[in-house]
């Protein structure tokens, strides 16, 4: 059998081949520097993969790979672009009003709150959060732990720097999603955008978390981890669906992206849905309809 | 020829057109169809729209979502909708690609990569240059174009550019499209 050789440029155009490269650069990454994207998405994965190849002055995920395997900067660079989702303040006006309406009376029952913000990016749903929570009157007796995978952006997020050409978009959306003042109470202009209020983050711990492969490390009333999951796999998404079953206290509150749901997860029987159409859910508080794979 | 999977993209005028293309598909299509309109962030009453208007099953994507032949699925407002691989979707909310979120290029382009030979890629109205590259990634991957005719098109400019990137595209207005999908097909086809 014959088999033809190919010519430089074929090899990016052949989709199995850059299905495999994908898979070894994955490896690659993990074995180098312990960071564990295999059970991403894999076509979201695949589109920033290639963008950061492109970045690079890159031919080939396999020139990717050579790279990433001798030079660090470029595993931070990669890892800025697989990490950043891009969110906004108050996104879903209207999960904030289901907030106010539907789980700031039970956390009102509570003496001491501890919310974990999972995948927290740039800060935006967590500065969201502490404002919605301080109109509440509940922000001084909560504890919010914000975490995200990558450390560069949760330098960022403790800045509480947002660009200023954001700010009308998200004054709309916070009077949409129930805001009682004026929203440019919170901020001030700096010189490199509007800085918010530090007194927001002063019960907030943004700290490293991995969700891919770390423990839980508290027990918490509510969950908030809106359009993460959407990056991983349904293998991934289930385990962490067992992490945060289990970093939940008895009715604790889990909150999810609009298109994402505990529905065909192991943990769907163990929640009960205060909001549906808002994803936001209740633990249950009997024992878990299956045990920990 | 089999496909696998039909995706679709439209924008200004969108609406009334996919509600002309769903009338023309045949009703035993053995593919999903799968569609970017450009929409706003806002709750989303098109689905319900277009399947009381086609009698097709229209519902708006939710993340991982398996698709099934003979259901049309709609990228939800503020998300991309991506193919993760056959069979099987995505959502992401990555920025806006060229200001379009959800982004016609980018459901194209990982339609191409999932499916490759196997997707049908439509661009029909629009007023924007969204769709051309994705077009010409299903077809460099061995798909299939067509394109709404821009003479008739309710607003060319869309049309018009996937024709621009020069690729091979069936150029056809708008009522011939989906006995045309319907032919490309074909009952051989691989349900996906």
């Amino acid at each position: 059998m014959t088999v033809a050789p190919l010519g430089p440029g074929d090899a990016h155009a052949d989709p199995d081949l850059e299905e495999i490269e994908i898979d070894v650069l994955l490896e690659a990454v993990y074995r180098r520097y312990g960071f564990d994207f295999r059970n991403y998405a894999r076509a979201s994965l695949r589109r920033r993969l290639s963008r950061r190849r492109d970045l690079e002055g890159i031919a080939t995920m396999s020139g990717l790979i050579e790279r990433l395997l001798h030079d660090p900067d470029c595993m931070e660079r990669l890892l800025l672009d697989l990490s950043i989702n891009v969110t906004a303040m108050f996104r879903d006006p209207d999960f904030y009003r289901a907030l106010r309406r539907t789980v700031v009376p039970v956390l009102r029952t509570y003496p001491f709150l501890r919310i974990w913000n999972a995948g927290c990016s740039t800060g935006e749903e967590t500065y969201s959060l502490a404002i919605m929570l301080a109109e509440e009157g509940l922000l001084e007796r909560t504890r919010i732990y914000a975490t995200d995978i990558n450390r560069s952006v949760l330098a960022r997020a403790r800045d509480g720097v947002f660009p200023l050409e954001k700010m009308r978009e998200y004054t709309e959306n916070y009077q949409a999603g129930g805001g009682t003042r004026a929203f440019s109470e919170y901020y001030v202009a700096a010189y490199d955008g509007v800085r918010f209020d530090p007194a927001l983050a002063a019960n907030v711990v943004f700290a490293q978390h991995n969700l891919v492969a770390d423990r839980s490390f508290n027990e918490f009333h509510m969950l908030v981890c809106r359009n993460v999951l959407i990056y991983f796999d349904k293998t991934l998404q289930d385990r962490v669906h067992d992490l945060f079953y289990d970093s939940l206290a008895r009715f604790g509150i889990l909150a999810l992206g609009q298109k994402e749901s505990v529905v065909f997860t192991p943990h769907e029987h163990d929640y009960q849905s205060l909001d549906e159409p808002q994803r936001i859910y209740r633990k249950a508080g009997s024992a878990p309809s299956r045990r920990r794979r | 020829m089999a496909c696998g999977i039909v995706v679709v993209g439209s924008s200004w005028g969108g609406v009334t057109a996919l509600g002309r293309l769903l009338k023309g598909l045949p009703v035993d299509l053995a593919a999903p169809v799968v569609v970017v309109q450009h929409r706003r962030d806002a709750p989303s009453v098109l689905a319900r729209l277009l399947e009381q208007q086609t009698g097709w099953r229209v519902c708006d994507a939710a993340d991982k979502d398996a698709l099934v032949a003979g259901t049309v699925y709609l990228a939800p407002a503020g998300y991309h909708l991506l193919i993760e691989r056959p069979g099987h979707l995505s959502l992401s909310t990555e920025g806006p690609v060229r200001f379009a979120r959800p982004s016609i290029d980018v459901l194209f382009e990982s339609a191409a990569a999932a499916y490759r030979r196997g997707v049908i890629g439509v661009v029909l109205t629009g007023t924007n240059d969204d769709g051309a590259a994705g077009l010409a990634a299903v077809v460099a991957r061995g798909g299939r174009a067509v394109v709404e005719d821009p003479a008739s098109a309710e607003r060319p400019a869309m049309p018009l550019a996937a024709l621009a990137t020069g690729i091979a595209a069936t150029v056809l207005p708008l009522d011939d499209i989906g006995a045309h999908i319907g032919t490309l097909c074909g009952p051989a086809a691989i349900p996906a």
